[in-house]
């Protein structure tokens, strides 16, 4: 029995012990999370370089997105970021049932947040609101307003694609989950997967006021 | 037979999938290894088909634009293919967790992600050769990118996905060096390759993202034209150059700061001294990554940047020279009353230390606004970075590939061989390039197929120059492939090296170590340790016997 | 070497999770509240003040940051001062480009090509 606890099945061979492996896991997931808000950096540079050139573009063009959508998509990232949290809790504590339910909201909300982006999108390309070359919309009156649309429809696209891929992997967390493969001693991918879920969160927190809310 | 013959990880498992899917970080190391040389062969018979054109004036063997295509893919293969993955992902990969006492890195199959992720990348960049190379320059400068015809999509998609390779070796080497050390060996008893990789690391993984969110701007400006880079979309081709430098200038010593690690390896175990100022040679090592974050617009003095820019970016360039100047006084004074031998490795470190100052010197000159509107895009500039990318980084990869040799293969390579070749690699390096310096002077444009009859001579010279490297590398492809299997068996510590890579067995078993090792002594310790055939012996004991012999 | 015990959890509150969320649902409604009175310059200011805030409270809180090992948190505010560098550098030329050079301050195209009718 104490040889068993002293390697268990998820101890990779070249760690010395769980401390060790999880650590380094955490640390490892933190460094990528960084490479991850330099990735954002160029578009957040993108948009700040231009609304530095163009503030009465950005000021008209920011009137058309629809400050509702935003504001409850807000709201569903955030409470989806409390549920992983909780499920995450949920796991630490030992409880299999709480965390599948806590991952499913999570999905629930993620879910929810696309459909709202998706409804936005749709109505942006109907209006002719659309990115570069294929801008068509005529109502705003200042310089080179699809440069707006681009910064826009990058910096969501990108935080899209984002939920996206923060999707599968609460996914496969979750078959995980349901297969018994984590415990309170062992709940590393759970606890990793959240970090990157609340990473998105906190990039949309700022993406929102930066595109919505212009004074 | 010995033991080492018997079980090690190149025989540990046999077949063809045993390396394929294989997590053990020698493997992954060989196979960027194998796949780094490929693309520097290809690279470099790209640099001798420019060279040949550019013997005589006028056009001779290529039209124009296959010369456009032939140094963008010279450029682009070997910075995205060759010099950054070369020493950190293959010898870097190889050597780090020996060197930690580990028995792998910190996320293995991670480490086999970012190899196919590489190959994937590869595949990328070589269909754009297949598919109208590229002509834009291994820069992509818009507007000229988002206008011509040829293949920048898939090169710029190869150079976004390499990029990816090269974040995660730099995550996994961060979380490796933070968590993997063995017993005892705390931050500043750890070799200075593995401070060096550190800061590679940290650099690989703040700058990287930024190429791969410029190069996937630069696509869907291409394909949409979303007006960032387009000037005729409105947008700004100026800040292309911002973002593209603000990665490639740090990338610049994502290439040359491991090379410096070698060095700092190489100038201590074949002086046999301790090595001068352990202390500073790793800060300055953090220090270049900190400060070559700063100074990315010096490439722009001529952009149309701001002047207050180029002012503010000029200042910052000087002090690039600050930690660079300390490790180079620093490794010549562990030289200094050292016990030198001068094998192949320490030639390359001499090398090293010759050709980087001049590299590091005329950047430097290069980094005054005043000198460098005049030398912008001249071959000054060409001398200037391959003195330090070729006299710098290859030398020093070359230098510590020959000291790891024996380490990867348990095989000795032709000594004598070595060293006619590091003379042919030595000479003609300085014939090809230190005439090109003169020619920039003198105000030859790089990446022009043609140039006024007055270039001739110096630009024949360089042209030799170049086949003398090519024959230097050719004798090193010959006795390095010849060793592998010929070559007299290595002893376990053929250097009398002190850092623990040496203390495994040549070529080391499977899991590096047979127990967990524990930091006795420190990396340097030459002044009171030293290695005989394979055993380490402290000086004082050595004393004691002589006291006693008298 | 910085030993951080890992293996046993460090569970949190239930009420904590709540009051943090809570917290951030009111932040956001202060901050679309707010937008919509003009104070010029300082409407993003504000904004941006509420959003680092809200950004806090879920790096410190949600990620564990403030309980974690402190490196992590060294390794995740790096990721901000150099995004910082690179935009307030990147500033330094798109601020000043007219500053000697009245010529070079605006594009030679004012608008797009796409406007050319």
């Amino acid at each position: 029995m104490e040889q068993a606890e002293k390697h268990p099945s998820y101890l990779q061979h070249h760690f010395a012990d769980m401390a060790q492996q999880t650590d380094a896991a955490k640390l490892g997931m933190w460094v990528f999370l960084v490479t991850e808000v330099l990735l954002f950096g160029g578009l957040f540079g993108f948009y700040t370089f231009f609304r530095a050139w163009y503030p009465e573009m950005f000021m008209e063009a920011h009137k058309y997105l629809d400050v509702t959508m935003g504001t409850t998509n807000t709201f569903v990232l955030i409470t989806s970021s409390l549920t992983m949290a909780l499920a995450i809790r949920a796991m630490q504590l030992g409880k299999k049932k709480q965390t599948i339910a806590y991952l499913a909201g999570t999905l629930f909300f993620a879910a929810v947040f696309l459909v709202i982006k998706y409804f936005e999108y749709s109505h942006k390309f109907h209006m002719g609101m659309l990115p570069g070359k294929f801008y068509t919309f005529e109502g705003i009156q200042a310089a080179n307003p699809h440069i707006f649309f681009s910064v826009y429809f990058t910096m969501t696209g990108l935080h899209g694609i984002h939920v996206i891929i923060g999707m599968i992997i609460i996914t496969w967390v979750m078959i995980r989950t349901m297969r018994d493969e984590f415990s309170p001693e062992y709940y590393n991918p759970i606890e990793l997967t959240g970090l990157y879920w609340h990473l998105v969160d906190l990039i949309w927190i700022f993406l929102f006021p930066l595109l919505y809310l212009i004074g | 037979m010995s033991v080492a013959t018997t079980a090690n990880y190149l025989n540990a498992e046999k077949g063809i999938k045993s390396w394929l899917f294989t997590l053990d970080h020698k493997r992954i190391g060989l196979m960027y290894l194998f796949a780094v040389m490929t693309s520097f062969f290809l690279g470099g018979v790209f640099a001798l088909l420019i060279r040949l054109e550019l013997l005589h004036p006028g056009q001779d063997f290529f039209t124009a634009d296959t010369y456009n295509q032939l140094f963008t893919l010279h450029g682009a293969v070997m910075i995205f293919l060759f010099i950054i993955p070369a020493i950190p992902a293959a010898l870097g990969n190889f050597v780090l967790p020996l060197m930690l006492g580990a028995k792998d890195v910190a996320f293995p199959r991670l480490n086999l992600a970012s190899f196919y992720i590489y190959v994937v990348g590869a595949l990328f960049a070589l269909y754009s050769i297949v598919a109208g190379a590229v002509d834009t320059g291994w820069t992509f400068y818009t507007p000229y990118s988002t206008t011509t015809s040829t293949s920048v999509i898939s090169m710029t998609m190869g150079a976004f996905i390499l990029g990816f390779s090269s974040i995660f070796t730099g995550v996994n080497f961060i979380a490796t060096i933070h968590k993997m050390r063995a017993p005892g060996m705390t931050w500043f008893k750890m070799p200075l390759m593995v401070w060096a990789l550190y800061a590679t690391s940290i650099i690989q993984v703040l700058a990287t993202p930024v190429l791969g969110i410029t190069l996937l701007l630069l696509v869907i400006e291409r394909t949409v034209g979303i007006g960032i880079f387009d000037p005729a979309m409105g947008g700004d081709p100026v800040l292309f150059q911002h973002f593209f430098w603000f990665y490639s200038h740090p990338a610049v010593y994502i290439m040359v700061l491991p090379g410096m690690g070698i060095i700092s390896e190489l100038v201590a175990t074949f002086s046999k001294k301790k090595i001068f100022g352990y202390k500073l040679i790793a800060y300055s090592s953090l220090g270049i990554a900190l400060i070559s974050f700063l100074v990315w617009g010096h490439h722009m003095f001529t952009s149309g940047q701001s002047e207050f820019s180029s002012m503010v970016f000029s200042f910052l360039t000087f002090f690039v020279g600050i930690p660079s100047g300390i490790k180079m006084f620093n490794w010549l004074a562990t030289m200094y009353k050292g016990r030198i031998t001068f094998e192949a490795p320490m030639l390359y470190t001499i090398a090293f230390m010759f050709l980087f100052a001049i590299g590091g010197f005329t950047g430097i000159m290069l980094g005054a606004i005043s000198i460098d509107i005049h030398m912008h895009d001249t071959y000054f500039v060409v001398a200037h970075f391959h003195y330090t990318m070729m006299g710098g980084t290859v030398i020093a990869f070359l230098g510590g590939l020959h000291y790891w040799w024996p380490k990867i293969w348990g095989r000795m390579y032709n000594e004598k061989l070595a060293k006619v070749a590091w003379a042919f690699i030595f000479v003609g390096f300085n014939v090809t390039f230190f005439t090109q310096f003169f020619l920039g002077s003198q105000g030859m444009p790089r990446r022009y197929y043609n140039y006024l009859d007055q270039y001739q001579p110096l630009h024949m010279y360089s042209t030799y120059g170049s086949w003398m490297l090519g024959v230097g590398f050719l004798i090193m492809a010959y006795y390095l492939i010849y060793s592998i299997y010929k070559g007299p068996k290595a002893p376990n510590n053929p250097w009398g090296a002190l850092s623990m890579e040496w203390q495994t067995t040549s070529p080391p078993i499977q899991h590096n170590f047979e127990d967990q090792p524990v930091l006795e002594h420190e990396p340097y310790d030459y002044d009171t340790r030293m290695v005989v055939n394979d055993e380490l012996i402290k000086k004082e004991d050595v004393k004691e016997k002589e006291d006693i012999n008298v | 070497m910085e030993q951080h015990n890992t293996a046993t959890p460090h569970v949190l509150p239930l009420s904590l999770y709540f009051t943090v969320a809570g917290t951030l649902f009111v932040l956001t409604g202060i901050t679309v509240a707010v937008s919509f009175v003009h104070f010029g310059e300082f409407n993003i200011i504000v904004a941006m003040l509420i959003a680092t805030i809200k950004a806090s409270l879920v790096a410190l809180y949600f990620m564990h940051l403030k309980y974690d090992n402190k490196l992590f948190m060294a390794v995740f505010l790096s990721s901000l001062i150099f995004l910082g560098l690179f935009l307030t550098l990147t500033m330094t030329d798109t601020m000043h480009r007219g500053d000697i050079d009245p010529i070079k301050e605006h594009p030679i195209k004012k608008e797009a090509i796409i406007y050319d009718k």
